[in-house]
């Protein structure tokens, strides 16, 4: 454990969300939106080499937002693209993002199985 | 000054004085899950799981307690005040998974609960393995 990845976390992740923060604010952009761009942009810079320094600077704080998301999505279709060419494209998205995104569907129905809507 | 002028006026007052406590409460909260998703994954890793294995893990234990905290009714408000602090990090996909989910259950399962999930995950799964399709073509021909 080190003290410095709590402080770059922090710092980077909270950076990631003012900058969302900013952009409901001023525009009133939808949260689907928001989460929609967050990801695509975390592919957008993965590719052209951006996000790879900010991960290894901002750890979870980089991992944790959704552009870590779309960092994963990227460095998947690399790592399947090296293994299998251009079939990987088509998998290595969802391969390294899977555990993530089946574990939301599975919790989810389990929560909605033991929880009822709130009075707004 | 009528009350359509008032109503703008207001507003207008709001927003100013708004968006930097916004953007601070932004930045504290998100900057929190952060630094809480750092501390599962050090406490994977100290339990001998690998460094990539416990990156996964950290995504699916921020996933699993952001839809219980849904369910609870604990995400709605801490979200009001947290804005995108509560939304960016994959909390905010999580919450965006289960919410619809839960609200949907008058509905049944199959068409309620099952499809109600996918309202915003299912575009930000299509356009991000979209991009993602098109970064690893480009990958292909680069490499």
């Amino acid at each position: 454990m080190d003290l410095n990845d709590y402080l770059y976390s922090f710092l980077i992740g909270g950076a990631f969300c003012v900058v969302a923060q900013i952009f409901i604010d001023k525009s009133k952009v939808t949260a689907a939106r928001i989460l929609v761009s967050y990801v695509v942009i975390g592919v957008l810079l993965t590719a052209i080499g951006v996000y790879e320094p900010i991960v290894e600077f901002g750890r979870s704080g980089a991992t944790v937002p959704l552009t870590g998301f779309g960092y994963a999505l990227a460095k998947g279709v690399e790592k399947a693209v090296g293994e299998n060419g251009l079939l990987g494209a088509l998998t290595g998205g969802l391969k390294a993002t899977s555990a993530g995104v089946t574990a939301s569907f599975a919790f989810a129905l389990l929560w909605a199985l033991m929880f009822k809507s709130k009075e707004k | 000054m009528n009350k359509k002028e008032y109503i703008k006026y207001a507003e207008s007052r709001a927003k100013k004085s708004n968006c930097i406590v916004n953007c601070v409460k932004a930045f504290l909260v998100g900057g929190l899950i952060c630094c809480i998703g750092q501390a599962f994954k050090d406490l994977y890793i100290y339990l001998e799981v690998e460094e990539e294995t416990a990156v996964i893990l950290e995504a699916v234990t921020l996933i699993f307690l952001a839809g219980l905290f849904t369910g609870i009714g604990w995400f709605d408000k801490i979200a009001k005040q947290a804005g995108a602090g509560t939304l960016v990090p994959i909390t905010g996909f999580s919450n965006a998974v289960t919410s619809p989910a839960i609200e949907a259950k008058t509905e049944g399962f199959i068409t309620g609960v099952a499809s109600q999930m996918f309202i915003i995950a299912g575009p930000v799964i299509v356009y991000g393995t979209v991009a993602s399709i098109i970064y690893g073509v480009i990958y292909f021909f680069i490499t």
